[in-house]
């Protein structure tokens, strides 16, 4: 999960105006009344049991948002975290680790009504999981799938522009797309690889399906392609999702099936019942050979994941869930919890 | 785990408590501030409940899609989510008028 290591103590001086301009900015923004800068993101405890060893993790996500007139928004999310792990090799007692980085620091311009610029450090966009679901009070699951790292170029995140939006959208379908390039940069609050690559997904409001495509392609050391699909399905009025992706690099590929039913059935969304929500992942990693350091398992890796959340009143969180992992290396059980809140408000008071 | 160790992680949960807490608190004015905008929300994101809106349609499609709704927000922010969400899930700029009429009735 961790990216990079970043120092808000080291943090140079111009970055440190920079960031000071851009606040002086938000607030005389101000003025518009519903473009008020916020501050969003979460708070969470997790704990994971994999093959009997227990890691607790207490962990923050803030995520800023500036909105600068009325085409230009600036928005980052960092993560702050503290890691205890079993110090393993038969002694007993745990190791502990803190981390802080920035995930991402980007500018957007809304350039035209299906286009928008995006500059800075910015979620790789590849498949579904990095830009979506990997906020851990957005993923239903504590930990990623196994093929979350493909496609991503090695740090998820890029730097460099981007040209995203909606190509086309109508009751019947809607069409977006993403392209972007990125260079190579060894800094670290904003490492990233050269790379280049997009993403088009056309979705089928009364169908309620999402369907799109990714490629990605390293533009560094061994240059390697990527590519994936990823398909969401929604039934109306169920509660029920279903979202999977497969994806494939130059060393092997993998696939993740995730379904998870909200019960509203009974009840409504905020009845007591309606509050749990059942999950099942499947996913699979094949590799083809050891040669590059992917991100995949080093050997084909089976995983079957079963969960149960609770939904919370105030945006709060119960996440559950028990893994079976078959390998050749060996067969796990693994065990996670968490909770989770997510907190959303004005970045100051106001009337 | 030793008893240093035990001791940490009683503090990490609460402090984590407390943060809850506090974040909760500093919420709730808004909350109760903009109940009727909350209200809206709530129940417009249970489609069984309300007439479908064109505002609506972009919220349960492009919104609701990824992650559960919060519990309600002040209206002073929302011009700054719809911005959010127009570049991260890729709205045209008509959706987006929507969904902010959406939560500007």
């Amino acid at each position: 999960m961790p990216k990079r290591s970043f120092s808000l103590a080291r943090r140079s001086n111009p970055l440190r105006l920079l960031l000071l301009g851009l606040v002086a900015f938000g607030v005389w923004q101000y003025a518009a009344a519903q473009n008020t800068p916020l501050l969003s993101g979460g708070l969470g405890f997790f704990t994971n049991t994999n093959d009997g060893a227990t890691s607790y993790l207490p962990i923050m996500e803030p995520l800023a948002a500036v909105p600068l007139g009325n085409r230009f928004l600036i928005e980052s999310r960092a993560i702050l975290l503290e890691s205890f792990n079993p110090k393993g090799g038969g002694q007993e007692g745990y190791n502990h680790s803190h981390f802080v980085a920035l995930t991402y620091l980007q500018g957007d311009f809304i350039a035209a009504p299906h286009l928008t610029v995006v500059g800075g450090s910015f979620l790789t966009p590849f498949a579904t999981y990095n830009e979506r679901l990997s906020p851990f009070w957005v993923a239903n699951f504590q930990d990623g799938p196994l093929i979350s790292g493909l496609g991503v170029m090695q740090t998820g995140t890029s730097l460099g522009g981007q040209l995203r939006g909606s190509a086309v959208s109508n009751e019947n379908f809607s069409i977006d797309y993403a392209a972007y390039f990125s260079a190579r940069s060894g800094n670290e609050q904003f490492n990233s690889a050269r790379s280049s690559g997009g993403r088009v997904s056309v979705y089928l409001p009364k169908q309620r399906l999402e369907i799109g495509t990714s490629y990605g392609r390293l533009l560094q050391g061994t240059h390697e392609n990527f590519s994936g699909v990823h398909v969401w399905w929604e039934p109306q009025d169920t509660g029920f999702r279903l979202r999977s992706e497969w994806a494939r690099g130059a060393h092997g590929n993998g696939y993740w099936i995730e379904a998870d039913w909200r019960m509203k059935q009974f009840g409504g969304y905020n009845s007591w019942v309606g509050r749990f929500e059942p999950l099942f992942r499947m996913q699979q990693t094949f590799k083809t050979d050891n040669i590059g350091g992917d991100p995949l398992p080093s050997v084909n890796t089976q995983r079957a994941d079963f969960g149960l959340d609770y939904n919370l009143p105030h945006n709060t969180r119960i996440l559950t869930s028990y893994a079976r992992q078959f390998s050749s290396n060996k067969d796990v059980n693994i065990w996670e919890t968490g909770l989770t809140y997510r907190f959303l408000f004005p970045a100051w008071k106001g009337h | 785990m030793n008893r240093e160790h035990l001791l940490l992680n009683a503090a990490a949960i609460a402090l984590f408590g407390v943060a809850i807490a506090g974040a909760a608190q500093t919420q709730a004015k808004p909350a109760q501030k903009d109940q009727q905008n909350a209200k809206q929300q709530s129940t417009a994101t249970h489609p069984s409940n309300t007439k479908q809106s064109e505002g609506q349609r972009v919220f349960e499609q492009n919104c609701a899609r990824c992650h559960t709704p919060p519990d309600g927000f002040s209206p002073r922010i929302s011009g700054t989510i719809v911005r959010h969400m127009r570049v991260r899930a890729s709205l045209s700029e008509h959706d987006a008028q929507e969904l902010l009429r959406f939560f500007n009735p």
